[in-house]
């Protein structure tokens, strides 16, 4: 088999350790960097495939999906920022408000 | 088994100890340390994969910019460690499950999806190159692009994290 | 353009009348609501008059004269044209319905002349002498229904017209609904006549019809139709079992029971049949049943109105007789002597309306008869006029109810259709009529007052009241001697007139064999003068001679009496038996199970279903972040998986 198959299972596997951690941990910020943990899982399987295919837009995709997950950490820092300040904590639970 | 097929099964490994390491560690700067871990196991395949350029942007921005972002808002929101409140049952005995049912199949329909197209031996011998190339002709729309968007964001992180209005 | 072809203008004329005064009456004054009234009705009359008269000049090959207006529905196979047809029995209806109505228009003009709504009253008359006419002039039996329709509508209104009175709303509700009853019958015969036929041109259906082979075997098509024709009939006319709602329309305004309720609505009923008169010798089971239920309500009626005590209550019931002997005339075969007894009818009984309406006037309000005595002198002009109809009616030989009853019953014995029976109980009947008739003359006009002379001031007549009444009264003298017998040597105009249009009936009635050989009609005639005297005899003797008799009888026979006043307790028993059962229905089970239950239910059970799907669907937005991510992971795996799965 060749490489970019176990690229693509391995990537499979980080994504799904990607969820795990965005719906069972508490603190904000360990769910943000799951979400990156996602984005990161997506891009690999992109190279994977775009070995596999010869293809180099998906190493370009993989490019511009690098700089929009840095512009969205800086501005989701941002708001988590403020959303520390008002709650106090960074338990995700503590932010509720918006409860019935 | 090629000496890659073992380097990668090396890299693979370390990838996925940091991320289980990032989900079970208890303190953020633990879980935002193993995710560099991963990061860079993740370069380090790009390499493998044949996507240079893309490594090292990897490494660079990812994880040596937002990485340390990340990082920077722990230590000035002085995140502790979390709090241990009870996780409902179900919640692990059907997440978990579902979780992996999730990734078995991704991996599963991913990799059926045949080799396609392969065309032997038309590897690029300078992706690098060939990626600037492309990124600077047919996808340079988009590029300038993002720019903006890049400027937007900081316009937004910049007034988001004012202290008052 | 004849006059004929434009015929449309004599019912468009009353219209436009009533159009102008329910529109624009109220600020009129009365002399303008007068002008607009009577205007029309009178250029109504006159037009008449003037198409009759053009109608005279016409050859026999073009009668009918039928005139097509415009195509009313078109649908299929059906067509119905709006269309008149004018045919001798058109003539002498138009002439009854606008001249006795143009009369009554002037008597009303003096007798509502105090009344609140007086422009409501007069456009509410236009608008029934609209509706009387396009049902008289129809060629079709669609057309003949709208005037049908029309006019139970405008009874509803006008016996209503004192619609703050609770008892006159319910008469009004009564007659509509009781009438409906009827309509309900006509219209299925309609739709049998259809389906039989294939036209509801009336012509072209009697000409149909006669083609058709007489059923003696009982119930056929033509049978059917003859009987659901006679239930519009009896609805309208009055007959058993649905009469019960005209005594009660005596609430209406006095003007209203003359002409509506005596001389011309009532009457649409025996036009009906009349017209059908084909039909109807095609169908000699129908004909029985017609001739027995007239007969029947005849002398029903007539046993009611012995001893009732309200003047126009034993004016309503003698209606209801009267109209049955019309029926038995038709039952009998014999229609043009009962369309004879309706035109003298609509003379004599619209005159004793009227005249009651005098007495009533005179009394200051006052109508039960036992309240009333010894009138002859102060309001003698009334007394002559009502004594005349009271003559007529009672059927003394030279008057025009003579000529008419005795030939009415005459036929009811010698036609083949006819019995003894029948004759027996139209005798015993023409008995009672004069009988409650001179009880009625004796007990208002004669004997001595028995009311409070200071309290009533009893007064004439205006003259715009006692002109119509002296009109009616010569009327109801010599309007008879146009079709006097041929035993008196006269020719009888009248059937001679009227016998292009029961042509065929008569033809029929040709081939069958007379029950009573011809010889036997002076002895009839006889019979029925002596029954009228003894009748006559009788009252005088209870109310003049020996007065207190009357109170004496009455005692003895207490249970009899108080049976006959009220009515066999019909009404009571229809109350139990239909308006009870149904208002009960109606409130139980489809008020409270099916509307309140059923349809508010499901109205609002998708409202509650609405709700609690939202209740539920609420529970997803919790504000609880880590349940959002649950949800979106669930999501994004089942789109993962549908996708998979399809691309299968």
């Amino acid at each position: 088999m060749p490489l970019p198959f176990y690229a693509v299972v391995l990537s499979a596997i980080l994504f799904g350790l990607g969820v795990m951690g965005f719906v069972f941990k508490r603190n904000i910020i360990t769910i943000f960097m799951s979400i990156e943990l996602m984005l990161n899982a997506v891009n690999l399987s992109f190279v994977a495939f775009s070995q596999m295919r010869h293809l180099l837009q998906g190493q370009v995709f993989v490019f511009f999906v690098i700089v929009v997950a840095a512009a969205e950490a800086a501005v989701g820092m941002g708001i988590i920022l403020q959303v520390a300040r008002n709650r106090q904590s960074l338990n995700i639970e503590r932010i509720d408000l918006l409860k019935l | 088994m090629t000496v890659e097929h073992i380097l990668f099964f090396i890299l693979a490994a370390v990838a996925v100890g940091g991320a289980i390491n990032l989900i079970l560690l208890s303190h953020p700067i633990h879980s935002a340390l193993a995710l560099i871990v991963v990061m860079v196991a993740l370069a380090a395949i790009y390499l493998l994969l044949g996507a240079e350029l893309l490594a090292m942007v990897q490494i660079i921005v990812y994880a040596g910019a937002i990485m340390v972002l990340f990082v920077f808002i722990i230590m000035l929101l002085n995140a502790g460690l979390e709090e241990r409140t009870s996780l409902s049952r179900a919640a692990t005995w059907v997440g978990l499950p579902c979780g992996a049912i999730l990734t078995g199949i991704l991996a599963w329909r991913m990799t059926i999806s045949g080799p396609g197209p392969f065309a032997p031996g038309a590897e690029a011998a300078d992706a690098s190159g060939a990626l600037s190339h492309m990124l600077m002709t047919s996808y340079v729309f988009p590029f300038e692009l993002t720019s903006i968007l890049i400027l937007v964001a900081i316009l937004g992180a910049v007034v988001l994290a004012k202290r008052d209005f | 353009m004849s006059l004929l072809d434009n015929a449309w203008i004599i019912p468009a004329l009353p219209l436009a009348g009533a159009a102008v005064n329910g529109l624009l009456g109220k600020r009129f004054t009365k002399p303008t609501v007068n002008a607009v009234a009577l205007g029309s009705t009178t250029l109504a009359f006159l037009y008449a008059l003037a198409v009759v008269n053009e109608f005279s000049h016409l050859p026999a090959s073009q009668i009918p004269f039928t005139h097509s207006y415009f195509t009313w529905i078109s649908a299929g196979s059906l067509s119905i044209d709006f269309a008149f047809a004018i045919d001798q029995l058109t003539v002498l209806m138009l002439m009854v319905v606008t001249g006795v109505g143009w009369l009554i228009h002037i008597y009303a003009t003096g007798y509502m002349a105090h009344e609140e709504g007086y422009y409501r009253f007069f456009a509410y008359l236009n608008l029934f002498m609209f509706f009387m006419l396009v049902l008289i002039l129809g060629a079709t039996y669609p057309v003949m229904f709208v005037g049908w329709e029309g006019v139970g509508l405008c009874s509803y209104l006008l016996i209503g017209f004192y619609f703050l009175k609770k008892s006159a709303s319910d008469a009004g509700k009564k007659a509509f609904i009781v009438n409906r009853v009827g309509d309900f019958g006509f219209l299925l015969g309609l739709f049998l006549i259809f389906k039989t036929f294939g036209t509801l041109d009336i012509h072209k259906v009697v000409e149909q019809a006669a083609h058709l082979p007489v059923e003696t075997a009982g119930a056929g098509t033509l049978t059917l139709i003859g009987l659901l024709l006679f239930v519009g009939a009896a609805g309208k006319s009055a007959q058993v079992p649905l009469y019960v709602w005209l005594p009660d329309a005596m609430e209406g305004p006095t003007p209203v029971s003359a002409l509506i309720h005596a001389a011309t609505m009532v009457t649409a009923g025996v036009y009906m049949v009349a017209r059908s008169s084909t039909i109807y010798v095609h169908a000699p089971m129908a004909m029985r049943v017609v001739a027995v239920v007239g007969c029947l309500t005849a002398f029903l009626a007539a046993t009611i109105g012995l001893v009732q005590t309200d003047i126009k209550r034993v004016l309503a019931y003698s209606t209801v007789s009267q109209l049955g002997y019309m029926f038995l005339a038709c039952g009998v075969g014999a229609f043009s002597a009962g369309v004879f007894h309706l035109m003298t009818h609509a003379f004599f009984k619209a005159l004793l309306f009227l005249a009651a309406g005098s007495v009533i006037h005179a009394m200051g309000g006052e109508q039960d008869m036992r309240h009333m005595g010894g009138l002859r002198k102060p309001i003698a002009g009334t007394f002559w006029c009502m004594f005349t109809a009271t003559l007529a009616i009672a059927g003394i030989p030279g008057f025009s109810g003579f000529f008419s009853k005795d030939e009415i019953l005459w036929e009811s014995l010698s036609s083949p259709y006819g019995s003894r029976a029948l004759w027996l109980a139209g005798v015993i009947t023409a008995i009672l009529t004069a009988f409650y008739m001179f009880r009625l003359i004796f007990l208002t006009f004669f004997g001595e007052p028995r009311y409070d002379e200071h309290h009533v001031h009893v007064h004439e007549s205006p003259k715009n009241m006692l002109v119509p009444l002296m009109v009616l009264a010569a009327l109801s003298l010599g309007g008879g001697w146009m079709a006097a017998p041929k035993l008196f040597g006269g020719t009888d105009h009248f059937e001679e007139f009227l016998h292009p249009v029961f042509a065929h009936a008569d033809e029929v009635r040709e081939h069958l064999p007379a029950s009573v050989p011809e010889s036997m009609e002076h002895t009839a005639m006889a019979v029925t003068v002596l029954g009228a005297a003894l009748g006559i005899f009788v009252a005088w003797f209870l109310y003049l001679k020996k007065p207190k008799a009357a109170d004496e009888m009455e005692a003895a026979l207490s249970g009899a009496h108080r049976t006959l006043l009220h009515k066999y307790y019909v009404d009571e028993l229809y109350d139990a038996v239909i308006v009870h059962p149904i208002q009960w229905i109606s409130t139980n089970v489809f008020w409270k199970v099916v509307d309140t239950g059923a349809i508010d239910g499901a109205v609002n059970g998708i409202g509650y279903t609405a709700r609690d799907l939202g209740y539920g669907a609420r529970t997803v937005q919790s504000g609880n972040g880590r349940s959002y991510a649950s949800w979106l992971v669930v999501g994004a795996a089942a789109v993962t998986v549908i996708f998979l799965w399809l691309g299968h």
